[in-house]
């Protein structure tokens, strides 16, 4: 079933690694197989924020096959290695788990793509998030249990969106949760609520493009359909609004950027969507509760309407 | 267990669990005779005085918690129940089948009063997704918006919301009244057997598909007709039921009903008075 929350302050930061924690743990009961975090922290936006996974977790309720530490430490001297080839400068260094790290890079060009693939080619290492705001932390368990993992609370950004998974489509496991980055676009994100039938077709398609699948999760493919879209000049927008007729299934998503956040609901309007908007806050969720986690006292909501696309900027 | 070889045929079969349960409750027919009125009972109902009035707060309460305990004030007399802090939670007040006067001062879940018969409810906010989903009777005021699958299934009451509706509003209707003060997304009227919606604002695409009966009022646009919705004419006595309906809801009591147009299905994908293909061979 899953759940799917997300918001955005408009002009202001707030702790948003905390309120999304309290969306997604309301919404717990919609799946929690794993949950995921897109954070758009406050930084001074000169260096790139690199999250990766140097290997899975394979406790409780995972599909994953177990591997010793030891591999997940050759793999991140290979990382490193790869690093200073590509002329990428490590500013600093945190590995939070011994699968999961998070890497302050210096790294001037612009283009991803090279990056990405240089990095990815080694085996068992998927990028999680590349920007210089957006952070992807997603792992196994409820939304409170990876957000003590993580150290999450403190988080303090502009706006975030965040995913309750129930495992239907593909395995439990890190590489299937959401949030999926917009590869091999900067600071973008994607969370989706629903079923993508034409999936095959359209990934067979984007594959033959030179775009990138990591997972064989179906909601993988907004990410990289909209990543294709914005490739070759599309605004956000118009992707959304395009991927609408290109994408067939039950769906309602949300997309991130640096500065903005948006939501594409199916024409069938078979997912549900409750939407808060006001001047300095837009906060929705799968279900009202999880709006209510922020925003208790009596407000204003309403579920978009079939075919609805809408963006929001910081 | 009971000790089966030493007990006679009769207790035997009771022992297994066979020929004991009591039929009980409303999924017995019962007739009304007006004359035995003394002695009718309605399975699950109270005697309760509308004039005796209480809060409940269900801030820390589950949704089972908060409907026990308005099952527990009706059945200590209580006619008038204004709940305080019901936050959005799923499944409040379902399953009421009494006379009562409930009011929420907030906004619901999911599955929101439904399966009730009988009480008349007033919501000083939101509903989420399936609101009033099988009411039988009654009348459910939604003062904002409400979201889809509003009023799936019902079978009677009105049902009133002041703002504007998701998708597949009156999905499967058997009667009853749905009124949208606002606009209406897709699907409205799927699959609806009987009963009236009436639409003051706009409506999505795909409106009254595969209705089998029923009418749909709608007062803006149409974003497109389902597969047999058809147009009918507005009749007066049509508007003078609308004009009624309106103000009883105390909704749109001013709007001109004249210009509404009238959706009733086209009965073309259906005819149970056709011949089986089978039967077509016999009959030639």
């Amino acid at each position: 079933m899953c759940g799917i929350a997300g918001l955005i302050h408009r002009g202001k930061s707030s702790k948003v690694g905390h309120e999304l924690q309290g969306m997604l743990q309301a919404l717990k009961h919609r799946g929690e197989d794993s949950t995921g975090y897109a954070l758009y922290g406050d930084t001074d936006g000169k260096n790139f924020i690199m999250r990766f996974k140097v290997g899975e977790n394979v406790g409780e309720g995972s599909t994953s096959i177990s591997e010793d530490v030891s591999v997940y430490d050759e793999r991140k001297k290979i990382v490193d290695n790869y690093l200073l080839e590509l002329g990428a400068k490590i500013i600093k260094q945190d590995r939070i788990l011994p699968y999961s790290l998070r890497y302050e890079i210096e790294y001037d060009k612009k283009d991803l793509l090279e990056f990405s693939q240089k990095i990815e080619g080694i085996p068992g290492v998927e990028i999680l998030s590349m920007g210089k705001s957006l952070e992807v932390i997603k792992d196994l368990g409820n939304a409170k249990m990876v957000c003590d993992r993580y150290n999450l609370d403190k988080v303090v950004g502009t706006h975030a969106i965040g995913h309750a998974r129930m495992a239907t489509e593909s395995g439990v496991d890190i590489k299937s949760a959401h949030p999926f980055w917009g590869y091999p676009f900067s600071d973008v994100s994607v969370v989706h609520n629903g079923q993508l039938t034409n999936y095959w077709n359209n990934r067979r398609a984007l594959e033959n493009k030179g775009m990138r699948f990591m997972s064989e999760c179906d909601s993988e493919l907004i990410a990289v359909y909209l990543a294709e879209k914005m490739r070759d000049g599309a605004s956000l927008e118009e992707g959304m609004k395009e991927s609408l007729s290109g994408l067939d299934g039950v769906f309602t998503y949300f997309v991130a950027t640096k500065d903005s956040l948006g939501m594409a609901k199916d024409t069938m309007a078979a997912k549900p969507l409750v939407l808060y908007e006001s001047d300095d806050l837009v906060a929705m969720g799968s279900e009202e509760i999880a709006i209510r986690s922020i925003l208790p006292q009596e407000i204003d909501t309403y579920d978009p309407f079939d075919g609805e696309v809408k963006v929001w900027q910081i | 267990m009971a000790n089966l070889k030493s007990t006679e045929k009769k207790t035997k079969a009771q022992a297994m669990g066979m020929h004991t349960e009591v039929l009980t409750g409303r999924t017995q027919q019962k007739f009304f005779n007006p004359d035995e009125a003394e002695n009718f009972y309605y399975f699950g109902t109270y005697d309760v005085d509308f004039n005796k009035r209480t809060n409940l707060d269900v801030k820390d309460m589950t949704a089972a918690e908060a409907n026990k305990e308005i099952d527990n004030l009706m059945s200590q007399g209580f006619g008038t129940i204004v709940i305080k802090n019901p936050q959005g939670k799923h499944s409040l007040g379902v399953g009421i089948l009494n006379k009562l006067n409930l009011i929420f001062e907030g906004s619901l879940g999911y599955f929101g009063m439904g399966s009730c018969d009988g009480p008349t409810v007033r919501i000083n906010g939101r509903v989420g997704w399936s609101c009033a989903e099988n009411l039988m009777a009654g009348k459910v005021v939604i003062e904002k918006n409400a979201g889809s699958c509003f009023g799936a299934a019902i079978r009677g009451g009105d049902l009133i919301c002041k703002g504007s509706v998701g998708a597949r509003t009156g999905i499967d209707m058997k009667g009853g009244t749905i009124i949208i003060g606002g606009d209406a997304g897709a699907f409205t009227g799927f699959m609806m057997q009987r009963g009236r919606i009436i639409i003051l604002g706009d409506v999505g695409i795909n409106l009254g598909d595969s209705m089998y009966d029923g009418t749909i009022f709608i007062g803006g646009q149409i974003g497109s007709y389902g597969s047999d919705a058809v147009d009918s004419e507005l009749t007066k006595s049509d508007q003078d039921w609308l004009k009624r309906k309106l103000k009883v809801a105390e909704i749109g009591e001013n709007f001109d009903v004249s210009k509404m147009k009238k959706i009733v299905a086209g009965k073309k994908l259906w005819n149970y008075d056709n011949l089986e293909p089978t039967e077509k061979k016999g009959a030639i």
